[in-house]
C-alpha cells in the first residue's frame, strides 16, 4: 500500500517579467498577474519590479487628502502581504537606468541587473514645468507624489502666500491644498477658462464664481514669464504676461504632464512627436517584448491618458496578452467626476459637443454656481455632458450615453420645482450599462452581490476615483437587511435561537420556513449553508439532530474540509492534522506519525498550534491514512473545522522552575472537553504555567495563565491580521471554576456571534463588551447559565470521533474516491516534485490557459 | 445541458455527453443532491456533476481556472436569482451551472457538458 508520489523535476526555467515603476497602473498590472495565476506563488512567471519612490505603489488620485489627514500608510494600494503572497520581487527606490533591448536586460541604479523575457514600462508621467527663469528657485514645487506634499507642507510652514501656475485639475487641487495649508492662495491659468480640458466655456464660468467665493484669487487668461527670487535664492513672486505682478512665497507648477519615455528613448523604443511609448492594441510597444502602459504609453488610438482608469484597462490588457489570451485596449472616455474645493465637476462622453448636429441642453444658475449641459444627438441619444456644481446626476447619466434617454432631456437638468428633476434611478439602467468607469464594471456585475465590500472584492468597482460608490450602494440590497445572505434574513444567532427553540434539525426545513421568500424550496447558498450546518451541529444533542457532520442532509452542507475531515490544499490534495492535545505526544506516536508519512510519502511540518501536518495526501488515501492512525489511537484534530482547534500549553510546574500548576494537563483536559465542538468560527487555547506565559495563552480565544491560587480566563485574545490581547475575565479560579466558566463562555459565544465572528470581534461587537459578557457569565444576569452548561454537558458527552466513524462505515468511506466512475484510479493532476528532502506540489500541470477555457464541442451551454 | 426525469427510478444511471458520445457515469443514487462527483471522461479530462435539491444533474469542468486544481466538484451548490451554482472550495468564486460563467470575474468560464438522467 505505500504509495511514492512521482516526481516530475521541473523541465524549463519561469520566464521573467520585468516591471519598470510601481505606481497605481504597475500595481494593478500585479494584481491582474496574480488573478491570472501568472506570479511565481502560483507557479507563474518570475515577477521583479523596480519601483523608484521610496515606497510602493500608493493612491495618487487621492493624494490631497492626506492635508486632511489620510496617512501615506492609509493612501497605499498595497496589500501588507500581498507581494510575499504572490512571490514578487519588489526593489523599493531602485529605479531601472538602462534597458538592453538585445541582450533583454535591465539594469537598475544600484547596479542591479535583470534578464526579462517580457518586460513591462509604466514609468508614468513627471510634472510639465514651463521653462520661465527663475522656476528653480527655492520655494518652486511640483505636485505629484508624497515626497512633492511633504516638502510642500514644510516650506508653507514659512510662508504666507501661494500661487498655482496651471488652473487644470490638478491645478485646482494643489490650489485647495494651499489654501487648506493656511496659504492666500492665487491661480493663474493661461487658458481663458478653469479646467479648459473637462468643462466648456459655461461650466467653467460657474466654477469660477464658485471658486472665488472661498477666497480663491483665478487670474485666467495669462501666462507666467518669470519667477522672482530674493538674494537668497526663495521665490518672491511671479511676473505675468499682462505685465502684472503678484507677490508669492511659494509656487508649485501644475502645467500639465508629460510621459515619461526617456529610458524608452534611451535604448531606441519608437515614441510619439510629443511624447509617449507608442503601444498597439495590445499595449505592445515597436519591441514586442517590452509592453507599455499607463501615463507613460501612446495609445494605439494616438492618444496618451492621463486618468488611472485607461491606465488599469492598459493593465488588464497587457496581462491578459502576455497570459496568452486576448486583449486589447483601443481607446477610452475620459469621463470625470471629481470634487474640486468641495465643488462637484463631472464631465462625460463628447463634453465640448463636438459630434455634428449635435444640440445642447443647458441649465446654469450663476448665483448657486450651478451649470449643467447634455450633449443630444440628432436621433436623440445622449451624446455627453458637463455638470458642475450639482453632479448628482452622473452616475446614472454617464452609463447612459449612446442611448436615447426615457425622459425629456431638460428635465434633467432643471432644479426641483421648475419641472424637474427627473430622478432617473440607478433601478432605469440597462444591466450592460458600465457603473464603475475605472475598473469597467456593470451593473449586472454589481448586483451579483449584497455589500459594497464584497463588490469591491470581487470587482473592484469602487476601488478607483470612488465616484460610482453612491450608486453602487443604490443598486445594492439595502443595508438595514442585516441577513445572513440572500437566503436569510435572519442574522446567525436569530437562525441559532430559532433551530434551538423550535429544534429545527434539518436546513431544508429551516430554508423552507424561514428562509427569505424567493429562496424557500431552493438550494440555498455557500454561505448559508455551512452556518446552518455548524449551528446543527453544535445543538445536534438539543435539536435530536445526528452529531456526526456527514449524516444524512448535513453532508451536503458541509465545506469541502468538513466534508472530507481534512484541509483542501492549492493543488487538491488534503493536508490532516491528527489531535495531539496539549502538544503532549509520546514517542510511539510521533513514531507513528512518522511511519505514516514515509509510507504515503506526505510532506510534514510542525505547526504553529504544537501538532503536526501531514500534506499531499489524495481524496482516496484519506481513509487508509487515518485507518492506520485510528488504530494507533489517534483522533481527528479539526484543523479542517470551524470548530476547537488546539489547547496549547507550556511545559509547567512538572518542569519548568518557575511553573505553579501543571498546565500541561489543563490544556489536555480542556482539548479533550472541547473537542469537535462546532463554532461560529475556529476555537483556539492554550494554558501557561504562570505568568511568564510561554504558551501565549493571552493570545488565544480563552486563555489559561496560572497563579498561586489557581487559574486567571483571559478570553477574546487573537493572532491572525489583526492581534489583540484577551481581556481577564475572572481570577484565581479553581479547575471546577475555570470548566465551568469557559463552558458558559464558550456556549454564550456560539450563540450569540455572527458566522465567522471570532471572539475578538464578537467581544469588541456585542453591546456592553466584556461587562456584559461577565454579567452574563460569571454573575448569571439573564439566568441562562444552567441552559449554557447543560448544552456543553451535551456535546460532551454526545462527542464520537469524526474519523473512527467514517471508516468504519462503508457507506461514508464511499464518497472518499476522486472519481465516481473509476473509483480505483488516482488523481493525476495531483503529482509532487521534491524539494529540501521532501514533496511539494507540481504546480506546472496545474498551469495552462487559466482564463477563457472554450466549451466544449458538442455540448449545449 | 440539463435534463430531468419525471420519477427518479432505482436504478436510474447518469449519462453524459462527451465528444466520443453519451457515456454511462454511474447511478444517480451515488450522488448526495447539494453536493457533486468527479468524473473521469474518456479523453482523460474530468468533469464535475451535481445533483441540485431538485434532483436536476448538471455537469461543468472540473478544473477551477483560477488556481488550476482540479475541484469544482468538490464545492458547495447554491442558486443565485433562482440559477443554480458551485461556488470553488478553493476561493470560492462561484460558476453558474448550466452556462459555465464564472459569475465573480467576467469572462471567466468552465466548460458545460450535457447529462441527463435514464431509466
Ligand atoms: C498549519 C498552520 C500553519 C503551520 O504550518 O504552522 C495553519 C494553517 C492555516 N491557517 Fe492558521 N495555521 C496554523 C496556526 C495558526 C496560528 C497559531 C496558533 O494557533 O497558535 C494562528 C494565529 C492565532 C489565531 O488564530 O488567532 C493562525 C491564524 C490563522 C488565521 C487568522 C485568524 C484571525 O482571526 O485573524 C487564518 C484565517 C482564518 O481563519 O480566517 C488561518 C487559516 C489557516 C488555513 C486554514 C488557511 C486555509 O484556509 O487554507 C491554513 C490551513 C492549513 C491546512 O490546510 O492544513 N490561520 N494560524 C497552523 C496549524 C495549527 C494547528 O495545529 O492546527
Ligand atoms: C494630485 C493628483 C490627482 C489626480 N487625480 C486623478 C483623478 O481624480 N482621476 C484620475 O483618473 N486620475 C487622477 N490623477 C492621475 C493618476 O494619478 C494617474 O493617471 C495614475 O497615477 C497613472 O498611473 P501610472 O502608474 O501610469 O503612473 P504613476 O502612478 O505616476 O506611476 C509611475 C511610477 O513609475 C516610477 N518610475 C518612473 N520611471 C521609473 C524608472 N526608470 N524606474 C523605476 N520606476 C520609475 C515613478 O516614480 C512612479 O512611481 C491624479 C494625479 C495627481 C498627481
Ligand atoms: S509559562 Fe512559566 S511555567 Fe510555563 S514554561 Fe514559561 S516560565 Fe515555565
Ligand atoms: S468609477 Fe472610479 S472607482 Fe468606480
Amino acid at each position: 500500500m505505500p504509495v511514492s508520489p512521482t516526481p516530475t523535476p521541473r523541465t524549463a526555467v519561469p520566464p521573467t517579467i520585468v516591471v519598470v515603476g510601481h505606481g497605481m497602473v504597475g500595481q494593478r498590472f500585479l494584481e491582474a498577474l496574480a488573478e491570472r495565476g501568472l506570479t511565481p506563488a502560483a507557479g507563474g512567471a518570475r515577477v521583479v519590479v523596480l519601483c523608484e519612490e521610496p515606497r510602493p505603489a500608493y493612491d495618487r488620485v487621492h493624494l490631497t487628502s492626506y492635508f486632511s489627514g489620510t496617512s501615506p500608510e492609509e493612501l497605499s494600494l498595497v496589500e501588507e502581504d500581498f507581494m510575499e503572497k504572490h512571490g514578487i520581487e519588489l526593489y523599493v527606490g531602485d529605479p531601472a537606468e538602462a534597458v538592453d533591448r538585445e541582450g533583454r536586460t535591465v539594469t537598475s541604479r544600484s547596479g542591479l541587473t535583470f534578464g526579462y523575457d517580457t518586460l513591462v514600462l509604466a514609468t508614468g508621467s513627471f510634472p510639465f514645468v514651463p521653462p520661465v527663469p527663475g522656476k528653480d528657485a527655492t520655494g518652486c514645487f511640483v505636485y505629484r507624489t508624497i515626497e512633492d506634499l511633504l516638502a510642500i507642507e514644510e516650506y508653507a510652514k514659512t510662508a504666507k502666500t501661494g500661487a498655482v501656475v496651471g488652473g487644470g485639475l490638478l491645478g485646482l487641487e494643489a490650489a485647495g491644498a494651499l489654501r487648506g495649508l493656511g496659504l492666500d492662495t492665487h491661480v493663474v491659468e493661461f487658458a481663458p477658462r478653469l479646467m479648459p480640458v473637462q468643462v466648456d466655456e459655461g461650466g467653467g464660468a460657474a466654477l469660477l464664481r464658485t471658486i472665488e467665493k472661498m477666497g480663491l484669487s483665478v487670474h485666467t487668461g495669462v501666462g507666467t514669464q518669470e519667477v522672482t527670487a530674493g538674494p537668497d535664492g526663495a521665490v518672491t513672486g511671479m511676473a505675468l504676461s499682462d505685465g502684472s505682478a503678484l507677490a508669492t512665497d511659494l509656487v508649485v507648477f501644475s502645467a500639465g504632464v508629460r510621459p515619461r519615455d526617456q529610458l524608452a528613448r534611451d535604448c531606441g523604443l519608437e515614441v510619439g512627436p510629443r511624447g509617449g511609448i507608442v503601444v498597439d492594441e495590445e499595449c505592445r510597444t515597436s519591441d514586442p517584448a517590452v509592453f507599455a502602459i499607463g501615463e507613460c504609453a501612446l495609445a494605439s488610438d494616438g492618444r496618451v491618458y492621463g486618468l488611472v482608469a485607461p491606465g488599469y484597462e492598459m493593465a488588464l490588457t497587457a496581462a491578459g496578452v502576455i497570459a496568452g489570451g486576448q486583449a486589447s485596449f483601443t481607446g477610452a472616455d475620459m469621463s470625470t467626476k471629481l470634487k474640486l474645493l468641495g465643488v462637484d465637476v463631472a464631465s462625460f462622453g463628447d463634453a465640448h459637443g463636438a459630434a455634428e448636429g449635435c444640440l445642447d441642453v443647458v441649465y446654469a444658475d450663476s448665483r448657486s454656481g450651478v451649470y449643467k449641459k447634455l450633449v443630444i444627438g440628432q436621433d436623440g441619444t445622449l451624446l455627453g455632458g458637463v455638470l458642475v456644481g450639482d453632479a448628482d446626476q452622473y452616475g446614472t447619466l454617464r452609463p447612459m450615453t449612446g442611448t436615447v434617454l426615457p425622459v425629456a432631456p431638460e428635465q434633467l437638468v432643471l432644479p426641483a420645482g421648475a419641472g424637474g428633476p427627473v430622478t432617473l434611478g440607478p433601478s432605469s439602467l440597462p444591466n450592460e450599462a458600465v457603473i464603475c468607469s475605472c475598473h469597467n464594471v456593470t451593473k449586472g456585475a454589481i448586483c451579483e452581490h449584497a455589500t459594497v465590500p464584497e463588490v469591491k472584492k470581487c470587482t473592484k468597482a469602487g476601488t478607483g476615483c470612488g465616484s460610482c460608490l453612491k450608486v453602487i450602494g443604490q443598486l445594492l440590497p439595502q443595508p438595514e437587511d442585516a441577513g445572513l445572505c440572500g437566503c436569510f434574513a435572519h442574522t446567525r444567532s436569530e437562525l441559532y435561537e430559532i433551530v434551538r427553540t423550535l429544534g429545527v434539525s434539518s436546513y431544508a426545513e429551516l430554508l423552507d420556513s424561514h428562509g427569505r421568500e424567493g429562496a424557500r424550496g431552493g438550494d440555498g447558498c455557500e454561505v448559508c449553508k455551512p452556518t446552518v450546518g455548524s449551528i446543527i451541529a453544535s445543538l445536534a444533542p438539543a435539536v435530536g439532530a445526528s452529531g456526526y457532520v456527514l449524516d444524512g442532509e448535513q453532508a451536503a452542507l458541509q465545506d469541502t474540509n468538513d466534508h472530507f475531515l481534512a484541509n483542501l490544499q492549492r493543488n487538491g490534495s488534503y493536508s490532516i492534522v491528527p489531535r495531539i492535545p496539549g502538544g503532549e505526544i509520546t514517542p510511539e506516536k510521533l513514531i507513528v506519525i512518522g511511519e505514516v508519512a514515509r509510507d504515503f510519502g506526505l510532506y510534514t511540518k510542525i505547526t504553529g498550534g504544537q501538532r503536526i501536518d501531514l500534506f499531499g495526501a489524495r481524496v482516496d488515501q484519506l481513509p487508509l491514512i487515518w485507518t492506520r492512525l485510528v488504530d494507533a489511537g489517534f483522533e481527528s484534530g479539526h484543523a479542517y473545522g470551524k470548530s476547537l482547534r488546539t489547547v496549547k500549553s507550556c511545559v509547567g510546574q512538572t518542569w519548568c522552575r518557575y511553573g505553579v500548576q501543571d498546565s500541561v494537563k489543563m490544556a489536555i483536559d480542556l482539548e479533550l472537553r472541547y473537542r469537535g465542538l462546532r463554532s461560529p468560527h475556529k476555537l483556539k487555547s492554550a494554558v501557561s504555567g504562570c505568568a511568564r506565559e510561554c504558551a501565549e495563552a493571552r493570545g488565544k480565544d480563552f486563555g489559561i495563565i496560572a497563579t498561586a491560587g489557581g487559574w486567571n480566563l483571559y478570553v477574546g485574545g487573537n493572532g491572525g491580521a489583526t492581534p489583540r490581547h484577551a481581556d481577564l475575565l475572572a481570577q484565581d479560579l479553581s479547575d471546577a471554576e475555570l470548566v465551568r466558566l469557559i463552558d458558559r463562555f464558550l456556549m454564550f459565544y456560539i450563540r450569540t456571534a455572527d458566522r465567522l465572528e471570532r471572539t475578538s470581534a464578537w467581544l469588541d461587537r456585542i453591546e456592553g463588551g466584556l461587562d456584559h459578557v461577565r454579567d452574563v457569565v460569571v454573575h448569571d444576569s439573564l439566568g441562562l447559565c444552567d441552559e449554557l452548561e447543560r448544552l456543553m454537558a451535551g456535546h460532551v458527552e454526545g462527542y464520537r470521533d469524526e474519523w473512527a466513524e467514517t471508516i468504519n462505515d462503508p457507506e461514508r468511506l464511499r464518497r472518499f474516491v476522486t472519481f465516481v466512475n473509476a473509483p480505483d484510479a488516482p488523481d493525476p493532476s495531483v503529482r509532487f516534485v521534491p524539494e529540501r528532502d521532501q514533496i511539494k506540489p507540481d504546480l506546472d500541470i496545474l498551469a495552462g490557459p487559466v482564463l477563457a477555457v472554450r466549451t466544449l464541442e458538442g455540448s449545449a451551454s | 445541458m440539463t435534463t430531468t426525469t419525471e420519477a427518479p427510478a432505482t436504478t436510474a444511471m447518469l449519462q453524459l455527453l462527451s465528444p466520443e458520445g453519451w457515456f454511462t457515469v454511474c447511478e444517480r443514487s451515488l450522488l448526495t443532491p447539494g453536493r457533486g462527483v468527479a468524473v473521469l471522461l474518456p479523453d482523460g479530462g474530468q468533469a464535475a456533476v451535481f445533483l441540485d435539491r431538485a434532483g436536476r444533474a448538471y455537469a461543468i469542468g472540473n478544473r477551477d481556472p483560477f488556481s488550476g486544481a482540479y475541484v469544482l466538484s468538490r464545492g458547495l451548490l447554491g442558486a443565485a436569482a433562482g440559477r443554480p451554482f458551485v461556488a470553488s472550495p478553493l476561493l470560492k468564486q462561484r460558476f453558474d451551472l448550466a452556462s459555465g460563467a464564472c459569475l465573480d470575474d467576467d469572462g471567466v468560464t468552465v466548460p458545460v457538458y450535457e447529462v441527463r438522467l435514464t431509466g
